[in-house]
């Protein structure tokens, strides 16, 4: 997304003058070497290896180098069922994960549950504790969803804007990077959610 | 992550230039639940003297996901795609365990073409788990890439096959009680017998990168060394008990299915290391072709399902059954006991990756704690598995 005039640019080009600008620049590197955390939890990570593995290969959209630590990665891809035992290590890990970071919820059992929602171990969506950027349904989507997820997310990495009022959260200073980590309480995680991240839809009831 | 600091016996106290309060203390590391060769979320304490593992203390739950339970309130149909789900890489196993298992509650007879498909479908899936499981393992070593990558690209070939059949790649939910979901059409075969005639040139160029590289046998003989009275004793089953010469295949302890009717041999390992382990798989893949290519040849025509089962409202009678095959990792068996009910009253899963597991500490002890990762590696679990 560029503030350049488009008939101007072409002009330019058409003179052999390669004209961008500062953000455009930025977000064509950011965009084009995402790292993602190597890190599955469920079936759904199987298939990420498989996108990553030699059919699929996500190098092609320069998602290939996955980073065992979170220091070093610029994507999560929570890639499974999250248990209560496991909720907390994952928000440390995205808690550890520098700024700008991105998280692709793979799989029915990352957003909501899935089919293992009624098990008394298993959180309800990863989304409680984490925003989530991009949303893959499927139980384990393929390795295309998650090669459309990857896209959908250089999308956004492309719109984000450097500067103005509707700036990128990540250069906003307010904006929190780092989030609580629940604590197992007497029957459940603690707190249930957080209520800055989840805003679960209102759902209307007619009479 | 280091918490507690023990000492060591003095006698084995190493001599190092060292400051003398550091001298001989254990660092207690925290290997997991994320870690980039852990497969899955499984967590290891290790106690470090050095390099060398002096204890280890395995951690599971991080996937635990209640699937005993909601087998107890799910109707005997509705298990079936959570069984899937157990070890992810062989659903197809995973559905014949159960079915067998509820077949042998209910007293079900499968037609002949079923019982056939349910052979190639539980043969490609070894072929695929053993293939991707060595994969996994060179990586673990170092190999970071290539060998995984061919292992993919062979595995993608039979998880095309499950999805042109079943309609989902990994997922399958193909077997009932009773017999198979849909029939495998002509076609269907000869793509499959086509795979499988190619298989052989894939395992050549495999062995060929694995045998003799002096660097895997550098990592792999000699470690993580398995007794047979060990394993018998600790219930190990599937490659890792036969890599240490116990000849005990359940394909031909119980001859389930029809396997009776098949010639193939069981490779045996000699010491019980992890090299034999991992030659284990490669030598099975063979066996399993030579099943695959009888069974192309002898498949007959006819149903794939017994007619005279009512899967839907399923009520088996009461009592208990425990069916059992050999899954890629092992016995997989499921324990049932209905009460009459459309849901099974108990809902067991033997699964063979957590017991193979329990085991580790032994394998691990006096190696390094690079050698752990390829002892875990050998072992073969699946978190799904182990968990459940």
């Amino acid at each position: 997304m560029s503030d350049i005039d488009e008939g101007l640019r072409s002009e330019l080009q058409r003179q052999g003058i390669w004209v961008t600008s500062m953000q455009e620049l930025y977000n064509w590197g950011r965009k084009n070497s995402i790292w993602p955390l190597q890190f599955g939890l469920a079936c759904c990570a199987i298939e990420m290896i498989a996108t990553a593995a030699s059919r699929y290969d996500i190098a092609r959209f320069g998602g290939e180098v996955f980073r065992p630590s979170p220091r070093q990665a610029d994507l999560m891809i929570v890639a499974g069922t999250v248990t209560k035992k496991m909720a907390p290590q994952i928000v440390r890990l995205y808690n550890q994960m520098p700024d700008p970071k991105y998280v692709i919820s793979m799989g029915a059992c990352a957003i909501s549950g899935g089919p293992f929602k009624q098990g008394y171990n298993v959180l309800k969506g990863i989304d409680r504790y984490i925003p989530v950027d991009v949303y893959i349904p499927g139980c384990p989507p393929r390795p295309e969803a998650l090669l459309h997820a990857f896209m959908e997310l250089q999308r956004k990495i492309d719109e984000q804007k450097l500067t103005g009022a509707s700036k990128a959260a990540h250069l906003d200073r307010t904006h929190p990077s780092e989030f609580p980590v629940p604590a197992f309480g007497t029957h459940d995680l603690e707190p249930a959610a957080n209520a800055d991240v989840f805003r679960p839809m209102k759902i209307q009831r007619t009479q | 992550m280091t918490t507690t600091i023990q000492t060591l016996e003095p006698a084995e106290r190493p001599l190092q230039i060292m400051s003398s309060r550091l001298e001989g203390e254990l660092l207690e590391v925290s290997m997991g639940p994320q870690h980039p060769s852990t497969h899955g979320v499984f967590r290891m304490n290790v106690a470090l003297d050095g390099e060398i593992v002096r204890k280890l203390k395995p951690v599971f739950g991080y996937l635990h996901r209640n699937h005993e339970k909601i087998g107890e309130s799910t109707s005997y149909l509705g298990s079936m795609p959570y069984t899937d789900r157990l070890d992810y890489f062989c659903s197809m196993t995973n559905n014949w365990a159960y079915a067998l298992s509820v077949e042998k509650l209910a007293d079900i007879e499968v037609p002949e073409r079923a019982e056939y498909l349910r052979i190639i479908l539980a043969e490609l899936t070894r072929l695929q788990n053993h293939a991707s499981l060595l994969g996994f393992l060179l990586s673990d070593m170092g190999a970071w890439g290539t060998p995984l990558m061919y292992a993919f690209r062979e595995r993608e070939k039979i998880l095309d096959l499950f999805e042109s059949l079943s309609g989902s790649r990994m997922m399958c939910d193909y077997m009932r009680f009773g017999g198979c979901r849909v029939d495998a059409s002509a076609d269907w075969l000869a793509q499959a017998k086509k795979i499988v005639e190619r298989f052989p040139k894939f395992l050549d160029e495999f062995e060929k990168l694995i045998v003799e590289n002096e660097i895997l046998i550098a990592r792999t003989q000699h470690v993580g060394k398995l007794s047979a009275e060990l394993a018998i004793s600790a219930g190990i089953t599937g490659p890792m008990l036969r890599a240490c010469g116990v000849n005990y295949d359940i394909r031909k302890v119980d001859g389930y299915g029809i396997y009776p009717r098949f010639k193939f041999r069981i490779p045996l390992g000699e010491h019980g290391d992890t090299y034999d382990r991992l030659m284990m798989r490669a030598l099975e893949m063979r066996e399993s072709i030579a099943i695959l290519k009888q069974a192309f040849e002898q498949i007959p025509a006819g149903p794939v399902m017994n007619p005279k089962v009512k899967i839907r409202a399923f009520r088996p009678p009461v009592g208990e059954a425990y069916g059992r095959i050999e899954a890629p990792k092992g016995e997989l068996g499921f324990y049932l006991i209905s009460d009459g009910s459309p849901n099974p009253y108990r809902y067991r899963v033997r699964p063979p990756s957590f017991i193979n597991l329990t085991i580790l500490e032994d394998l691990c002890l006096g190696h390094t704690v690079a050698d752990v990762m390829v002892i875990l590696g050998s072992v073969d679990i699946v978190m799904g598995e182990v968990d459940r």
